[in-house]
């Protein structure tokens, strides 16, 4: 019997991601499928996992993430033949509001990216699942979809695009074998972060978020705030009224 | 800008951080950069990895393998990947480090920069002595390797060369076959300074790691607890996972005082004598303890710590020894993390590598200004008439005269800097 895990880790170049693929090539012999828009970086990401890992078999792919037959037969392939256990989709860029206020085509490309992307991986991977009987989709939200702010809003209404797919996919697949896992990580110290880390704010480590997402994965838990006290913090910044909220600046 | 402080937290000046993250267009990120210095983990103590009001190159985000040859353990990784995340790797796969420092939280390019030492030093010499290859980047956009074979007048500048001559990329280290992570070993109380030599001596080609810690109120009437260890025959049994505790905050005062000191090392001597004995223990609790308590570092309060870590010669040792620890003990300025270790004979492979023949005794003092320097002046006065130097990687206040003396080669640096780099420490001890 060949015990080998098969993941599949969409946008593989996350820093998020990337942890957790170093995590699971630590745990034993693996079977990663890493797709990337950047071939580069994520050969070099593949290089490292080989060396890492005595028995991890890691191959790379590319292609538009936007493409709906690109996804639909990239899916199917990696299916076909034997089933995904894991499927880990993590791609995105942290939009910024501003540009997307000013030109609709930026906005346009920030929903596209971080919410019908994602969402569209998510539906291919769940039928292949549901076909096959078992399977883990995980996908990387954010606290920002918890609640939209002036600061963020453009790209939290994707990550909320994505929870609220999340929900749904959960409560068909609830009593069966297949489980969804959406991650939701605070401020988290990675590349895409590297401004807000310069003007010196606090950020959790990417090694302890990717700990919780292969936890979370591994348990199958719905939703898992990273770390945990963004779970009480966002409670109470979707239950502020409107009235203050409003006041706020945050 | 923001402000950055190295371990011993006695400064926090604003720098200007860049994070490398792509190790492909370093050349292009670095030209014309300066004045700057590379920056792993923070571990060292002083301005070795400071550059106040200048640039750090932070090598965090280059954390990636790039390869690893099962039948020979050569591996090649990038400069900021931790020494931790290799034995995380690497051990289980019947691979490990040869030398690591008192910390795993190291990087492999601070490991190389500062040629650390272990307490395998007698066996296996240091870091450098495991490097088979690196890749410096330099300001002027130049990339270029070196190693003890090629370049070997550039490798010996780069080894131990607090990154003057530019920054290391990566580097291609061996490894050596560890059979699991369980040590057998062995906790011996001695009660004076020759008992501890003599231990040392015998212990040195039976035991591949020995260290000892030491009670430093006493003067040169001193005891301590001398440990060694050699892996494990049997390496059968799991594991455990680590507990790790944090200092949660700074505390206002220094949690080792004149006061709690002398309580702190009595008590530390009483347990560590009765529970003596042989022990297996897994090899990251014996080789570092501090790494299972977060923020260490904190312990000495809001104005942070000087460790002092000198080495001097066989002969004149033992004198000195006793010399600086009669002058500590009068002073009352004691410490609770007071190390001594004996160095084997292996010539160190850098121009400014620490280790040489001989003892090496490394103390943490709180900052108390100028007491704790009128202190260091009397220490250095030892240090420099037995012939011995402070370790670049600890040190954060030595004098010019007493750097020039411990570091006779230090001059033949100066053709293979690169102009770009700079650091606190670089200016402090040799003018630019």
């Amino acid at each position: 019997m060949n015990q080998k895990k098969r993941i599949v880790v969409i946008g593989a170049t996350s820093a998020i991601a990337e942890h957790c693929c170093r995590l699971w090539v630590q745990r034993g012999p693996v079977e990663l499928i890493l797709v990337a828009r950047n071939v580069a970086l994520a050969e070099r990401i593949a290089a490292d996992l080989r060396a890492r890992g005595g028995q991890a078999e890691v191959s790379v792919e590319t292609f538009d993430f936007l493409s709906t037959p690109a996804i639909a037969g990239s899916v199917a392939r990696w299916t076909s033949q034997k089933p995904v256990d894991i499927a880990l989709i993590a791609h995105g860029v942290l939009s910024q509001q501003q540009p997307c206020q000013d030109d609709i085509e930026r906005a346009r490309e920030s929903v596209e990216v971080n919410g019908v992307s994602p969402i569209l991986f998510a539906e291919a991977f769940a039928g292949a699942m549901e076909h096959a009987g078992s399977g883990t989709i995980g996908m990387i939200g954010s606290v920002a979809g918890d609640r939209g702010r002036r600061i963020n809003y453009v790209y939290g209404a994707s990550k909320a695009l994505m929870d609220r797919y999340a929900q749904g996919m959960q409560h068909r697949f609830a009593g069966s074998a297949i489980k969804v896992v959406l991650i939701k990580p605070g401020p988290t110290d990675t590349p895409m972060t590297a401004d807000q880390k310069a003007r010196g704010r606090r950020l959790a480590s990417v090694e302890s978020v990717a700990q919780g997402t292969v936890d979370a994965i591994d348990r199958g838990t719905a939703v898992a705030y990273l770390p945990r006290k963004w779970q009480l913090i966002m409670f109470v910044v979707r239950a502020l009224p409107n009235f203050i909220f409003n006041r706020l600046n945050i | 800008m923001r402000p950055v402080s190295s371990w011993g937290r006695l400064s926090a000046e604003p720098h200007q951080v860049t994070a490398l993250s792509d190790i492909a267009t370093l050349a292009d990120e670095l030209r014309g950069k300066g004045p700057a210095i590379p920056l792993g983990r923070g571990r060292s103590y002083g301005d070795a990895c400071l550059n106040p009001g200048g640039t750090l190159l932070d090598t965090a985000r280059l954390d990636r393998f790039h390869s690893f040859d099962p039948e020979t353990g050569r591996l090649v990784c990038e400069a900021g990947v931790q020494l931790r995340d290799i034995q995380r790797f690497m051990v289980p796969r019947g691979w490990g480090l040869p030398v690591i420092p008192g910390t795993q939280h190291v990087s492999v390019g601070g490991a190389i920069a500062n040629d650390v030492h272990g307490k395998n030093h007698h066996r296996v010499g240091s870091f450098g002595h495991h490097v088979r290859n690196l890749t410096l980047v330099r300001t002027e956009g130049e990339v270029v390797d070196c190693g003890p074979g090629v370049r070997p007048d550039l490798f010996a500048a780069t080894v131990g060369g607090i990154g003057l001559t530019g920054l290391i990329a990566t580097a291609e280290l061996q490894l050596q076959p560890v059979a699991g992570p369980w040590l057998d070993t062995e906790i011996l109380p001695y009660r004076s300074l020759d008992e501890f030599l003599t231990l040392a001596d015998d212990s040195e080609s039976l035991w591949e790691h020995t260290v000892s810690w030491l009670d430093c109120t006493a003067g040169s009437r001193t005891r301590g607890i001398f440990l060694r260890a050699n892996p494990a025959v049997d390496q059968s049994r799991k594991p455990p996972s680590p507990r790790r505790l944090a200092v949660p905050v700074t505390p206002p005062l220094p949690v080792f005082n004149r006061l709690t000191l002398p309580a702190f090392n009595s008590a530390y001597y009483q347990l560590n004598s009765r529970r003596g004995g042989a022990k297996r223990r897994p090899f990251d609790t014996f080789l570092f303890p501090l790494d299972d308590l977060q923020d260490w570092n904190r312990l000495y309060g809001p104005r942070g710590f000087y460790q002092y870590q000198l080495v001097v010669p066989r002969d004149a040792g033992p004198a000195a020894l006793r010399d600086i620890l009669d002058i500590i003990a009068r002073s009352g300025q004691g410490s609770f993390l007071a190390v001594i270790k004996t160095f084997g004979n292996r010539a160190s492979p850098g121009l400014l590598s620490f280790p040489a023949p001989g003892i090496t005794l490394s103390l943490d003092f709180p900052n108390r200004g100028a007491r704790t320097e009128r202190l260091f002046v009397e220490l250095d006065a030892v240090v420099r008439a037995a012939a011995g130097r402070l370790y670049l990687a600890k040190d954060a206040r030595m004098p010019r005269q007493l750097f020039e003396a411990g570091y006779p080669r230090a001059a033949e640096l100066a053709k293979f800097r690169d102009p770009g780099m700079s650091s606190g420490m670089s200016r402090r001890l040799m003018g630019h």
